[in-house]
């Protein structure tokens, strides 16, 4: 292991630390939260801002130590950023759907108001 | 004869800018198959893309991910503190609004964009009443998001798009 500039190490592991823990919030919120729509939301911050951090860090961490541009963890994030939507939208219509099937004939048919379980 | 090989340059010229930057070497070698796959695949892509994307003013794209980027980290604090509270109880809501931007490439960033916001998400888009569903995490007025989305993100889109 080759010594880190203290510099280095604070930023490093400031990103990698504040993008775990956003995303261990969003993973405890997925399971608290109280209902569907309301959970789609909490998975989102893993993979905006604290995955973003994480790579980020790892970016930082390597172009240095390496002596060279490390940039391959942006594809990381576009592609994440990218693919995220399709699954959400697509669990997200379904549940829409299923709650407009179940609410026909009741009130308001186009936003269902969120069954809640508590 | 360009058309024919090349039909989606833009696609084409990301496609390479990532292969270059996933072999991380910029060598000839690396850049003649990036080149290579790049045709191929938006050749592939031609079958489901109906039209190329055309940029009228790409430097906006600049600007918009800027915005979106600050607005995906105070969306990430919000979402958070609500989350730390010891019962989270958002009001959360549902908004339908009508959107002016009909240009499917632009629809497709708007809908990336919003889902990446923690805040909210993009639920389904109604392209016959150009009317889009969006559940809101923390819902406190309806007018204001609507606003909101209309100045920071539509009107960027459509200068960009249409």
């Amino acid at each position: 292991m080759t010594e880190l500039p203290l510099w280095l190490s604070i930023l490093v592991s400031a990103g990698v630390l504040l993008g775990a823990l956003l995303t261990m919030a969003g993973c405890v919120g997925l399971a608290r939260l109280r209902d569907f729509y309301l959970r789609i939301h909490a998975p989102t911050m893993g993979t905006s801002m604290g995955g973003g951090l994480i790579l980020f860090a790892s970016a930082l961490y390597f172009s240095v130590t390496t002596g060279r541009l490390v940039i391959h963890e942006a594809v990381i994030f576009l592609f994440v950023s990218v693919t995220t939507p399709v699954t959400l939208m697509l669990l997200a219509r379904a549940t829409v759907f299923r709650d407009r099937v179940e609410l026909r004939g009741k009130e308001e048919p186009i936003t269902p108001p969120p069954v809640d379980r508590a | 004869m360009m058309r024919r090989i090349l039909p989606h340059p833009i696609l084409a010229g990301l496609l390479l800018l990532l292969w270059l930057v996933l072999q991380q070497s910029a060598g000839f070698g690396h850049i003649l198959l990036g080149a290579l796959i790049a045709v191929l695949a938006s050749l592939a892509a031609n079958a489901v893309l109906p039209e190329p994307v055309t940029l009228r003013r790409p430097l906006k794209l600049v600007q918009l991910f800027a915005i979106a980027g600050l607005d995906i980290v105070r969306s990430n604090f919000a979402v958070l503190t609500v989350l730390l509270s010891r019962r989270p109880n958002p009001t959360s809501g549902f908004i339908e609004m009508k959107l002016e931007l009909t240009n499917r490439f632009g629809l497709a960033i708007l809908a990336c964009l919003l889902t990446a916001t923690p805040g909210s998400a993009w639920l389904e888009y109604d392209g016959e009443r150009s009317i889009v569903l969006i559940h809101v995490f923390d819902l406190k007025d309806e007018a204001e998001w609507v606003a909101t989305i209309k100045k920071r993100y539509e009107s960027l889109l459509l200068e960009i798009f249409e």
